[in-house]
């Protein structure tokens, strides 16, 4: 039976699937600040529980409304946002049990539900039904720049725990919250692998983008190249060991909101705002 | 019959008192086997450490005050010690253990070492098959409490001494503390606690230096680290991630200006600073700079207070958790005791 068969019969659009994955990871949001807040007994495994089945919803509804398009579900800023969710949450679920950071789903659930109440704001949400012909390198490149934006921002969320986690350091009074989050060094390590992750993904997908073949939109490459190199600038401070801990993490923060802010302005300012 | 809990505790008894009637575990399968010989004993079992000697048993002992009953068991007994004793039935013993298991009756409330021994002391006299289905299933009770409190309650969160915040906070910042390079200088009491604490928790690399040389090699030798010279230090300052300074110096050995320069060749890694001194070894603007982290006795002493006041807040709720065990534990009596036996909930006249 085919997916999007089987979503017909249940639900009445494939945004359905959206609204259950926000469910969940809104579950997870309220669990995770009502445990660290009370500083009551919290369990990981619940908090991950919710994590995944809002992951699993996305996923399907990524795979239904790709089977329905015959292409990569990114062709509307609705799917861009989802899409961008869905990365995050795959690279929290890769790299958050590798480096024992269950506790970076605290501030990324909530950051995905964001942005998938975001997502279902957007009236323009229809499915773009009139097949065309697909280009590889377009998919590959808005496919692999989404990926990156999602470690961006886990890059981002890590570096905000660190910043935190070093403010409480510096107080000399921790409250029970910075017991409960992870080690500052930890962090660090994560926000460079992260910023490392996304760097590499990016580099493919900006790569990619000078194959696709059609008009180049230039504003979109200038912000695409700045936005590299900004990145770049921090890795190579953190290699060269010119920029400390604190510092990489707040230009973490910076870059992604400045990332976020090209992502939302490019919709006002290109001619040609969706992915065709 | 009934359940009675017949012993002392740091609540009732100085250490000179306590001492006295410790049982070392080696001795307690002896003390199960004499414990067994008392007259009118149904089970019985021994919990003892060095802050309580409780003997828990089953049997008739209502005109059994507790003096009576320790000068039975011990043959040093003297006149005096029956005013530190305590006798706890039915309801009361139930309680008691439960809190015992749970840490509340701890001299640090909320510590959990005293699980471990209630359950050792559970396995001997199993072993000596002195339990039978009223202290197994009390027994069995309390650690089901015990657990329930302890990840339920925030009765165990968090440090109550200086050295355990310490080890607290450097796993806060380097995660585990195995790969870390740890540096005492000085070699008091201070510090030999604190070592003690960095090395229970998996610190492997321990360097101590302390002006007496030999004071420095015998507190290597009890953290399993190494001694360096006085002189040698500052070579060694490079590569530490942790310092814990406790010497007796009259002005601060680490200053500013000194630090500055390690700083920079150390890669922006943390370096977590412990100023057990008074006077100061470390100069308090040290904490201002990039990923040094300073904390003194004060603000040490200050979080360990913290958490003692908050599990102080936490005993409440422990105390309502308890008494629907202890309501529960009731209600089993009530329904599996055969008719003639006594209810644990009635307790005795005079209780």
């Amino acid at each position: 039976m085919h997916l999007d068969f089987l979503s017909s019969l249940i639900f009445a659009s494939d945004r359905t699937w959206v609204w259950l994955a926000l469910y969940g990871f809104s579950l997870a949001s309220a669990y995770s600040a009502y445990s660290l807040i009370t500083g009551k007994f919290m369990a990981p495994r619940l908090t991950f529980g919710l994590i995944s089945a809002g992951f699993i919803s996305q996923t399907l509804f990524l795979v239904d409304r790709g089977h329905q398009i015959g292409r990569c579900p990114i062709t509307n800023f609705f799917e861009l946002l989802v899409f961008l969710g869905w990365s995050m949450i795959l690279i929290y679920l890769l790299i958050g049990s590798s480096y024992r950071l269950s506790l970076l789903g605290v501030i990324t659930a909530p950051f995905v539900s964001a942005l998938d109440i975001w997502a279902l704001l957007v009236p323009d949400h229809s499915l773009q039904t009139a097949h065309q012909l697909v280009n590889p390198w377009l998919e590959a490149h808005t496919s692999f720049s989404i990926v990156a934006c999602g470690a961006f921002a886990l890059a981002g969320v890590a570096g905000l725990m660190y910043l935190f986690q070093e403010r409480q350091l510096k107080t000399r009074k921790p409250g029970s919250i910075f017991f409960r989050l992870p080690p500052i060094t930890t962090l660090t390590i994560a926000n460079s692998r992260l910023l490392w992750l996304g760097f590499i993904l990016f580099t493919v997908g900006l790569g990619s983008g000078f194959f696709i073949g059609q008009e180049v939109d230039w504003r979109k490459v200038a912000w695409s190249i700045l936005i590299w190199a900004l990145y770049g600038g921090i890795l190579a401070g953190r290699l060269l060991h010119t920029m400390g801990a604190k510092w990489i993490a707040t230009l973490s923060i910076i870059a992604f909101s400045l990332l976020l802010s090209v992502f939302w302005g490019i919709r006002f300012i290109s001619d040609s705002p969706t992915v065709r | 019959m009934s359940v009675f809990c017949f012993g002392l505790s740091h609540q009732t008894a100085a250490v000179e008192v306590r001492e006295r009637f410790a049982i070392p575990e080696a001795a307690l399968p002896e003390a199960l086997a004499r414990l067994k010989t008392i007259p009118g004993l149904g089970e019985g079992l021994i919990v003892s450490t060095c802050n309580r000697t409780e003997f828990y048993v089953t049997g008739d002992f209502r005109d059994s005050p507790a003096p009576a009953f320790f000068e039975r068991f011990y043959r040093d007994f003297r006149p005096g010690d029956g005013t530190h004793l305590f006798r706890l039935w039915a309801t009361q013993c139930v309680r008691h253990l439960f809190r015992v298991a749970s840490g509340l009756e701890s001299m640090v409330v909320g510590e959990t070492e005293i699980f471990g021994q209630v359950k050792r002391a559970y396995e001997l006299a199993t072993g000596a098959q002195m339990t039978g289905k009223l202290l197994n299933r009390l027994f069995q009770k309390s650690f089901q409490v015990g657990k329930q409190v302890r990840s339920t309650t925030a009765i165990t969160r968090g440090s109550v001494s200086v050295g355990s915040v310490a080890v607290d906070l450097a796993k806060q910042i380097f995660g585990d503390l195995d790969g870390c390079k740890i540096m005492i200088l000085g070699a008091g009491d201070t510090s030999e606690k604190t070592a003690r604490a960095f090395r229970s928790h998996g610190a492997e690399q321990i360097f101590v230096s302390n002006r007496s040389f030999e004071r420095a090699q015998a507190l290597a030798t009890i953290t399993g680290g190494r001694a360096i010279r006085f002189e040698d230090w500052e070579q060694e300052f490079r590569d530490l991630d942790i310092l814990v300074s406790s010497t007796a110096a009259p002005h601060a050995i680490i200053t500013l200006n000194k630090l500055a320069p390690f700083l920079r060749t150390r890669r922006h890694r943390p370096l977590f600073m412990i100023d057990l001194a008074m006077p100061r070894d470390i100069d308090p603007a040290v904490h201002k700079l990039d990923g040094v982290y300073l904390y003194d006795l004060d603000s040490l002493q200050s979080m360990a207070e913290r958490t003692l006041e908050v599990r102080k807040q936490e005993a409440e709720t422990c105390h309502r958790l308890i008494e629907h065990h202890v309501q529960d534990f009731q209600l089993w009596i009530e329904r599996t005791q055969p008719p003639n036996f006594p209810s644990i909930a009635v307790e005795l006249p005079g209780a």
